[in-house]
């Protein structure tokens, strides 16, 4: 141990100079960066679960407040009686006064009660009619720009528009959803509205995703096809798209989020602050997309501005708020986080590894 | 190596060109190239890199239409008697009777047998009966057959490149071209899978009319009939392989095949 060598070896020493200060001072720039994004990531999640956790999570079996997923939202009431105090929820204060007798003075908060299932129903309704709309449209512009358009000013200055369409606030769409759907097709604020509305919102994503995706495609895939006699149609049917669809797949999970996580849009066109009926709870089946049709029945994200439209924060609205967060997350973000990992090792990249016969 | 037989009797034409030119955009690529290549037998094209060899080559089958701002803007290039570039000729068909193997092998990422099948396909032929005897008969021209009989339905890519190579051949002869245009088939192959692809392309040659791009001095001399030399756009000459690497005519042709350019 102590026959460890005096002197640092000067061959290979480390040259005293400013460059290794400035090398390890970006590090640290870098590093800290890193660190302070995923502290303040962290601190929102972790917020988010703790306090809303308590609410979904029961010490019973099946160990999950099932009430809260599948039931309505309610009007809260806060009451005591004999001495103990009570949080019921509307139905549940009706039968209690009914059994026992009276009318009990309680105080009521707007939709602090009950549970999400109508804002479930509805977020998934919505994304995947208007992901369905988006797709469609998207892909197959996508398609036409890059594969048959010939490049020119027009073609770049709608690649330019489209560009800058992803860049219009929410609110914008939702107005525009708002002046041509809900009012000048006299669709109604409907789901239909609703879902054209946010279609035309993610269309820029998906069609910029999808152009970028098939234009990875090599295009020795394309060459060898035409050149077996392939007419275009056929060789962007099963050789361009197999390749690009798990491309265009998952950076439309990009509108997934986009679409689950909108506010503006959604109150313009589809959900009314307060509606809660469900989509099964109409007199006709054709009534599920018609002018007269119910409105959506809110979604996670429109149930913020219902939030602070019908309370002041309180204790018990913010009790319920916190839940609905831990639940969104729960629901909505990693499920998408999970498709999107799924989606780029499974289908990505046994496609992707192609590498002309190097192997 | 050809028969240096003054007496053989004179090879039918595939296909003529008549002083062609061709554009990329504003730059000329060919310049007035006229050339008769024979049928049934093999000719090569060689010169040294951007010389040309490959646009022309893409001219035949109409490859360049896929290129922006690429046309022919003088001249005629007749298969059968007809000019391809008639506004009247259907590139798919066209495209069915010369087939192209290019430089770089470019399977699909999809199954052996699929690879196989797709030109099939792709004139709606539908019977399995048809498609796996199409597929046995290719396989075994590009003799590729007994490698890969055992494992027809497992991806492609899982071929060595030689074995690639050979598979994108197999899918050109499967929907049975007359005229077969290949561009540097052998550039990424080692010596004993450019030698199978050699031999492949020897036993084609009486079915076939083969026109090959090619670098190397040694496969043009030992592989082809004929033999074409570019140079900056230009054909500088063209005739007999045993003849132009002989006794070249062009003193640039000379230069070019004992090494000392290019």
């Amino acid at each position: 141990m102590t026959t460890e060598p005096q002197e640092a070896p000067t061959f290979f020493a480390a040259e005293k100079n400013p460059i290794r200060k400035i090398e390890s001072a970006v590090l640290l720039l870098f590093r800290l960066c890193t660190w302070s994004i995923l502290i303040a990531a962290a601190a929102v999640f972790l917020t988010i679960l703790i306090k809303g956790l308590p609410i979904i999570i029961s010490s019973q079996f099946p160990f999950i407040n099932t009430d809260f997923l599948t039931q309505s939202p309610e009007t809260l009431h806060v009451f005591e009686h004999k001495g103990i105090s009570y949080e019921l929820a509307d139905s549940d204060f009706r039968a209690f006064q009914e059994k026992t007798g009276k009318t009990i003075p309680s105080a009521t908060y707007a939709h602090s009660g009950g549970g999400l299932f109508p804002a479930i129903i509805g977020t998934l309704l919505l994304v995947i009619g208007s992901m369905f709309i988006a797709l469609v449209f998207g892909v197959l512009s996508a398609i036409y720009l890059s594969e048959y358009s010939k490049p020119g000013k027009l073609i770049d200055f709608i690649r330019l528009s489209i560009l800058n369409l992803a860049g219009v606030p929410s609110i914008v769409f939702g107005l525009f959803g708002f002046g041509l759907f809900v009012i000048g097709l006299n669709w109604n604020v409907s789901l239909l509205s609703g879902w054209f509305t946010l279609a035309f919102m993610v269309l820029p994503i998906i069609i910029t995703a999808s152009e970028e995706s098939l234009k990875s495609v090599p295009q020795g895939f394309r060459e060898g096809s035409l050149a077996l006699g392939g007419s275009k149609w056929k060789t962007i049917r099963r050789v361009v798209l197999p390749y690009a669809l798990p491309g265009i797949l998952t950076s439309s999970i990009l509108g997934v989020a986009r679409v689950a996580g909108e506010t503006a849009p959604i109150m313009f066109t589809a959900a009314y602050a307060v509606r809660d009926s469900l989509p099964w709870e109409i007199e006709r089946w054709s009534d599920f997309l018609s002018k007269v049709s119910w409105p959506c029945p809110t979604t996670f994200t429109s149930l913020v501005p219902k939030f602070l439209k019908t309370n002041t924060p309180n204790v018990c609205s913010m009790e319920q708020h916190w839940c609905c967060w831990s639940s969104c997350s729960r629901l909505l973000l990693f499920p998408c986080c999970y498709a999107d990992i799924f989606a780029r090792e499974t289908l990505g990249n046994p496609l992707q590894t192609y590498n002309y016969g190097l192997k | 190596m050809t028969d240096p037989n003054p007496n053989r009797p004179i090879p039918e034409t595939a296909v003529e060109v008549s002083s062609i030119d061709f554009y990329y955009g504003k730059t000329k690529a060919l310049d007035d190239i006229t050339l008769d290549i024979p049928k049934n037998q093999i000719t090569s094209l060689i010169g040294p890199s951007g010389c040309g060899k490959t646009t022309f080559i893409r001219c035949l089958n109409r490859m360049n239409d896929l290129i922006e701002g690429a046309q022919l803007t003088r001249g005629t290039i007749r298969i059968s008697g007809v000019d391809i570039y008639d506004k009247r000729v259907d590139v798919i068909e066209l495209r069915k009777k010369v087939g192209m193997v290019f430089q770089k092998s470019n399977p699909f990422p999809m199954s052996i047998y699929e690879n196989i099948a797709y030109g099939l396909r792709m004139q709606s032929i539908r019977k399995k009966t048809i498609i796996d005897e199409a597929v046995e008969r290719s396989l075994r021209n590009a003799a590729l057959w007994n490698e890969v009989k055992d494992r027809l339905h497992s991806n492609a890519l899982g071929l060595s490149g030689g074995q690639q190579q050979r598979l994108c051949i197999a899918r050109a002869l499967a929907i049975e071209p007359t005229i077969m245009l290949m561009d540097e088939p052998c550039s990424a192959l080692d010596p004993i899978a450019t030698a199978r692809v050699e031999e492949l392309l020897f036993n084609l040659k009486e079915n076939y009319t083969i026109v090959i791009v090619t670098h190397s001095m040694q496969q043009a001399a030992r592989l082809s009939d004929h033999t074409a030399f570019f140079y900056l756009g230009k054909l500088e000459e063209f005739g007999d392989t045993s003849k132009l690497f002989m006794n070249p005519g062009n003193p640039q042709t000379e230069a070019y095949i004992s090494g000392r350019f290019g």
